[in-house]
């Protein structure tokens, strides 16, 4: 007997430790399974950016840099903040002029790019020529970005074809010297770049929507601009909002479209960032990409509470 | 373009070659191996016709590293052992050689050492003082010592960089879109061509072609246009503001095919610009010239330097090429381009005397002038904008520099860009 209960003690105690070893393994493998991705973050994006922050507070002369703990930088980047009030520094100058691009560079690609995203959900037909008419809108992606931004130059120059068409139809007499190099040509070009990332998203968003719903509420009176509104936009929210966060951080980062379609005569702090490193003065280059980072940090958690995306996907 | 890293297999051999020397060690073994210098500079400066020569006539292959003009200087802080030679502009010197990168050139080892060009080595033509605003290259060209992170004042055995090109910068003009004579760098701010100029936008030198037309207006007078104070940066900066208000200039340039972009268009009509620029717009067909203005020019000069880390055969191979360079024919190869050589007489035995008229002594061409690679540059008649190698070099105003007041400078410059 007491042999008996032995062994199905030992046999019962076997049975938990395996299913114990089972349930740690099972434990084990999310961890695991994210693990490629999290090492690939760690040696991306967790380590440089470890080492930005730290070469911020570095000290640095014009051909060395030195390990430190200054707050120099920061300073420097705000030199004559706030002692130059009400005038505004370069910084902040900067700042607000980089903003003013987010912020219509926005309202631009939301207006086209939901537009285009509204024909596509609703008024193509068949899901044949929507993937068709989808594909056809990534076409200009074929390309790369700097193209895709130079084609404009030939276009909206002095002696440009906009120009040379306008002036042939007897419309203006002298060329429109603000079509290029200035803050128009700006917008234009980030608009054109970026409207597809708000279109993806908020065709997404669009293609979700219950038909019935529509139907539903038209079923109820409501016009077509008040299903719109009260119906499809709020239902469009999260894709609206992933589109923005889209185009709100690469605007806030931009320097390239900034540089080449403004004449480099606009600001941005891409630019400063870059005319630093020009001069080797990287740990002032790190300050700014810090503060550039928290700026489009705090651009995405505004966005973010104005939608709970979570709850919406 | 010849290969870009050292191959495995060239590793390999290596290994080889070594095994072979412990085996057997006969002195000569190992110097069958050919010799693979990688050259730093920007690509304007890397002539694939060059490397093939040099291949040709010295066994070594050059392996170019093309970056910009803000990475040389940046790769010879952060990375001394990614090269074996550099090409870099002087004006990159005072920052290059207090970090302890460089390593001083043996001038015994330079065979044409006496016979490099007076306005590099002296900053002087044909004994008359040329302008030394900036960092003049005769200033930054000698070391105390071979490891020296300072300048010696007087000539000395260690040199910082052997010249390989240099040239004399002015305004470049659409004659065909302007009806006036120009003749001083004034021009540049000149309400009349508001929203037709531009400028580098390199900030040292940006500042500089600034304070050309600034001071040639009248409005300041600079003790040293490339070493500015405090007040004269402010002073230039203000200067530059109000005319960027007045809409006085359409775009800055970054690179050399924008400056020719700009003018080929007619987007600018006066601007700073490069002589190969030029160039390159008038074989478009489209009238250019590199006008000569009363002030003179802003110059510019490049040299080869060697990394503190580079010993053994590849130092000798440095030289070895280097040597080679000042031979004369990569001088023609680069004349021809209208850039200007170390050593003018090696260049002119590789030139004909009717390209040697042309490019050097201001005379008109007596037949058409090609290119190195056999396009047509001007047809016969035509004459070198700024005249002769004499005149134009004689007329250097100032020189590409970094300023002592550098940090504040840049500072000053984005408040520029942000107004």
């Amino acid at each position: 007997m007491t042999d008996l209960t032995d062994t199905r003690a030992e046999v019962r105690s076997a049975r938990t430790s395996a299913r114990k070893a089972g349930r740690t393994g099972a434990a084990l493998a999310p961890y695991l399974q994210a693990a490629p991705m999290a090492l690939v973050f760690l040696i991306f994006f967790v380590l440089p950016l470890a080492a930005t922050i730290a070469v911020s507070f570095w000290q640095y002369t014009q051909y060395s840099i030195e390990p430190a703990f200054t707050a120099q930088n920061y300073g420097d980047v705000f030199y004559g903040c706030l002692a130059n009030l009400p005038s505004l520094c370069t910084t902040f100058l900067t700042y607000i002029s980089t903003l003013k691009f987010c912020l219509i560079v926005w309202a631009t690609t939301l207006t086209i790019g939901f537009t285009i995203a509204y024909f596509l959900a609703f008024h193509v037909r068949t899901l044949k020529v929507q993937v068709i008419c989808f594909l056809l809108c990534t076409i200009p992606f074929w390309t790369s970005i700097v193209i895709r931004m130079i084609s404009w130059i030939p276009l909206l120059g002095r002696n440009g074809l906009v120009n040379q068409t306008l002036m042939g139809m007897g419309v203006i007499d002298s060329p429109l010297e603000g079509l290029l190099y200035s803050d128009f040509a700006v917008i234009l070009a980030l608009t054109h770049l970026y409207t597809l990332f708000m279109v993806v998203p908020i065709f997404n968003s669009l293609m979700r929507i219950d038909r019935s719903l529509i139907e539903a509420a038209r079923d109820a009176g409501a016009s077509d601009l008040q299903t719109l509104r009260h119906v499809i936009v709020p239902l469009a929210k999260p894709g609206i909002l992933i589109g923005s966060i889209f185009v709100v951080t690469v605007v806030m980062g931009d320097f390239l479209t900034i540089g080449i379609m403004g004449g480099q005569q606009i600001a941005s702090v891409g630019k400063v960032i870059q005319t630093q490193m020009q001069f080797l003065q990287f740990p002032l280059a790190a300050a700014n990409a810090v503060i550039l980072l928290a700026a489009v940090l705090a651009a995405v958690w505004a966005l973010l509470r104005l939608v709970d995306i979570r709850k919406e996907l | 373009m010849t290969k870009m890293t050292t191959t495995r297999r060239s590793v390999l051999r290596g290994a080889a070659a070594l095994a072979g020397t412990a085996a057997f060690p006969a002195p000569f073994v190992h110097a069958q191996e050919r010799v693979t210098l990688r050259y730093l500079s920007t690509a304007v400066n890397q002539s694939p016709a060059i490397a093939e020569k040099a291949s040709e006539d010295l066994g070594i292959d050059i392996e170019y590293i093309a970056v910009n003009t803000d990475e040389v200087p940046r790769r010879v802080i952060t990375q001394p052992n990614s090269f074996d030679l550099v090409d870099s502009e002087y004006f990159s010197l005072p920052n290059l050689v207090p970090s302890g990168n460089m390593k001083g050139m043996d001038a015994s080892r330079i065979e044409r050492i006496d016979q490099l060009a007076s306005v590099i080595a002296e900053g002087t033509v044909e004994g008359e003082k040329v302008g030394w605003d900036g960092t003049a290259p005769h200033e930054v060209l000698y070391l105390e010592g071979q490891d020296a992170t300072s300048f010696a004042s007087s000539p000395t055995e260690w040199i910082t960089l052997i010249p390989t090109t240099y040239n004399a910068d002015t305004l470049g003009i659409r004659p065909d879109l302007i009806d006036k004579e120009i003749t001083s760098w004034a021009s540049l701010l000149d309400p009349d061509f508001a929203g037709k100029t531009s400028i580098l936008n390199i900030p040292s030198i940006g500042i500089m072609d600034a304070a050309m037309a600034l001071e040639a207006r009248g409005d300041i007078t600079y003790g040293d246009k490339g070493n500015m104070t405090r007040e004269e940066i402010d002073a230039t900066i203000a200067a530059l503001i109000e005319a960027k208000r007045a809409g006085q200039f359409r775009a800055f340039w970054s690179n050399f095919q924008e400056s020719v972009n700009l003018m080929a268009s007619g987007e600018v009509v006066i601007q700073s610009m490069w002589s190969p620029a030029v160039t390159a717009v008038r074989t478009q067909g489209i009238p250019c010239v590199y006008q000569p203005l009363q002030e003179g020019y802003r110059a510019w000069a490049s040299g080869f330097g060697l990394p503190r880390t580079i010993e053994g055969r590849k130092e000798d191979a440095a030289y070895e090429f280097i040597n080679w360079f000042l031979s004369g024919w990569a001088g023609a190869h680069l004349s021809k381009q209208g850039y200007y050589p170390a050593v003018l007489d090696t260049a002119r035995e590789y030139m004909e005397p009717y390209e040697w008229a042309y490019w050097y002594e201001g005379e008109a061409a007596e037949q058409d002038i090609m290119a190195p690679d056999g396009r047509l540059l001007e047809e016969a008649g035509a004459k070198r904008d700024g005249g002769s190698y004499w005149e134009r070099m004689g007329s250097v105003a100032c020189w590409n520099a970094v300023m002592d007041e550098n940090q504040y400078m840049v500072r000053k410059w984005n408040e520029f860009i942000a107004a």
